[in-house]
């Protein structure tokens, strides 16, 4: 199936909200407005945006749950998680998306069914497939390519495998462990060993109209892992840049679409962290 | 005397979480012989008693998201030391769930202790590991009805509950009282298959005219002392001793803590020593024998009074 104009535009309009939001977290986190750290999802946006609306599209009233990790923050807006309750909670008010405690790594939205991490790197994968075994919701579970690494994690593909659960491990690939690359961690690739548990995968880049694609494949009802190569553009904690000259696929759309969804997004999140500031 | 003994207690309690409750009971090599010693119902996947992975981390998060999806999961962990790896995330995410996330994660690991040639892992009580973290509960019945509480507890609540079980007492049928005499000499405090040795130790040393009091720790966290178990510490001539199956650098000396802050006696523990097992009986680590209780006791009784004649 392919990816039409309209939709590429829904897709970006979610991936701009994530974006605009972290470039405001960004500056909270530089005036020291924010003081907990904070992991920027900046860069791997479409990622989630383009998995939300296909949700939102094709099973707009299937009840999915959805498991994260810290570097969540696109995930949750993209899903629909509530902008101020996040904002609230990075600010460490008890009004916040998880009562004031989960800082940024531990974010949850019990509207939307997206499930907060416990720190744990890759805990969330065997607790997705146990959601998924004991309720049979169609579940997509984000992790990114060095918490995928975890022994208990693999051990997740197996046994959703051989239950045939409706699960889908998305890994967000961004080659990065704090700094550590990826071919110094392993010398295999997470598709390859989904496969060999049995699952359907693949591995591919972070493009929405790849993405779409290859989701669109009828892939509904089987456990799939996606390990989807992506850019992380910030620190892997707080702000700042490790590589100035990092690809950032916004600017593809910037020159598709215009500055003007851009800069909606920016003042929407800019209204909304200002009523929240007050409230603190 | 109870018709079940507390294997048959247990096997019935899962049977009817199974069949009337939509629970589920998950672990590894349940439907193997033996059944878990005898513990379980002939069930299978389709009426809910689920068959794991070997994969020990996975399958404590197999059971975590389970508890988050609502199905009140029974986590069968068949020897307590293989708790070193399944307990890492029911600790860290189920144990938090509720007050992180306001979201509760109710669960029950039913985690099986014994002892006697099996080695440096296998071996033992372990519930001292659970015992740190925030957000559990932690009891250890001996008996038919102290189970049937602790069920009726879980089944009622949305806690996360780690019961701590030992193979030894699953033909028990008698229900555990509490021993207390007037004017007592020492009180002990036993927890798991210590309580047995405790009443058999009171007994003997009934006889020779010591008077031991014995206090049954079922409900270990939180830790629930009785206004009749404090009294009898504070009443112990000697004061008291805690008894655990657990390395004694654990639950053991917390509670003994707890108890002299309590009274202000003096309470001392025994339990496994602080060394690895080994498979022979001349290198096992076993829990305190009712010999090696009144040894102590001795020793307690023999320093005091040489103590008090000093003074």
């Amino acid at each position: 199936m392919k990816l039409d104009k309209a939709t590429e535009l829904l897709i970006y309009e979610k991936a701009s909200l994530c974006r605009a939001f972290e470039e405001e977290v960004f500056k909270n986190l530089q005036n020291k407005n924010i003081k907990i750290p904070v992991y920027l999802s900046a860069g791997q946006e479409f990622i989630a945006s383009t998995f939300a609306v296909f949700f939102d599209k094709f099973f707009p009233k299937t009840k999915k749950q959805i498991f994260i990790q810290h570097r969540g923050h696109a995930t949750y807006l993209a899903f629909g998680g509530d902008l101020k309750k996040l904002i609230l909670e990075l600010l460490g008010s008890s009004k916040g998306c998880a009562n004031g405690m989960g800082g940024s790594a531990s974010i949850q939205c019990r509207e939307k069914n997206i499930y907060g991490h416990d720190g744990l790197m890759g805990s969330h994968g065997p607790i997705a497939v146990g959601a998924c075994f004991g309720n049979n919701f169609p579940t997509l579970c984000f992790i990114g390519d060095a918490a995928a690494e975890e022994d208990y994690f693999l051990a997740s593909l197996g046994w959703a495998s051989t239950k045939k659960l409706p699960i889908w491990f998305i890994v967000e690939d961004n080659n990065l462990s704090i700094l550590t690359e990826k071919k110094v961690r392993r010398n295999w690739e997470m598709d390859d060993v989904a496969k060999s548990f049995g699952l359907t995968s693949f591995d591919i880049e972070d493009k929405p109209k790849d993405i779409w694609e290859t989701f669109s494949k009828n892939l509904i009802k089987k456990p799939c892992l996606f390990n989807i190569r992506t850019n992380r553009l910030y620190w892997h904690a707080g702000a700042g840049i490790d590589d100035p000259n990092t690809l950032d696929r916004q600017k593809d759309y910037i020159t598709k679409f215009g500055y003007e969804i851009i800069n909606n997004a920016q003042r929407k999140v800019k209204k909304a962290w200002n009523k929240c500031q007050k409230l603190i | 005397m109870p018709k079940t003994n507390l294997r048959e207690t247990i096997k019935e309690t899962i049977r009817h979480h199974l069949k009337k409750n939509n629970g589920l009971v998950m672990g590894q090599c349940l439907t193997a012989v033996g059944w878990v010693g005898g513990t379980l119902p002939e069930l299978y996947e389709k009426d809910g008693m689920i068959e794991l992975s070997m994969a020990d981390v996975a399958g404590g998060g197999f059971a975590v998201g389970a508890a988050l999806s609502g199905r009140k999961p029974i986590y069968v962990i068949r020897y307590q030391g293989f708790n070193w790896f399944n307990a890492p995330i029911i600790l860290n995410y189920a144990c938090k769930s509720k007050e992180i996330w306001g979201i509760p994660c109710s669960m029950l690991i039913r985690s099986i202790g014994m002892e006697g040639s099996i080695g440096p892992v296998a071996g033992s009580s372990h519930h001292s590991l659970y015992y740190r973290m925030p957000g559990i509960k932690i009891v250890s019945p001996m008996s038919p009805n102290e189970f049937k509480k602790v069920y009726h507890d879980f089944i009622n609540n949305d806690d996360v509950i780690y019961v701590s079980e030992h193979r030894k007492s699953y033909d028990n049928r008698k229900e555990l009282k509490d021993i207390v005499y007037e004017n007592p000499d020492i009180t002990l405090f036993a927890i798991s298959i210590t309580r047995f040795e405790a009443i058999e130790t009171s007994k003997k040393l009934f006889k020779k005219g010591i008077k031991v009091n014995v206090i049954n720790i079922f409900e270990i966290k939180p830790l629930k002392i009785s206004k009749k178990a404090k009294q009898s510490l504070i009443d112990s001539k000697f004061g008291g001793i805690v008894l655990d199956d657990d390395y004694v650098n654990g639950i053991a000396k917390n509670i003994a803590h707890d108890l002299n802050l309590m009274t202000n006696k003096i309470v001392n523990v025994i339990g496994l020593k602080d060394k690895s097992a080994g498979f022979y009986p001349q290198v096992d680590n076993l829990p305190p024998t009712s010999n090696e209780i009144r040894g102590l006791i001795y020793k307690i009784i023999k320093k005091q009074k040489s103590q008090i004649k000093y003074i």
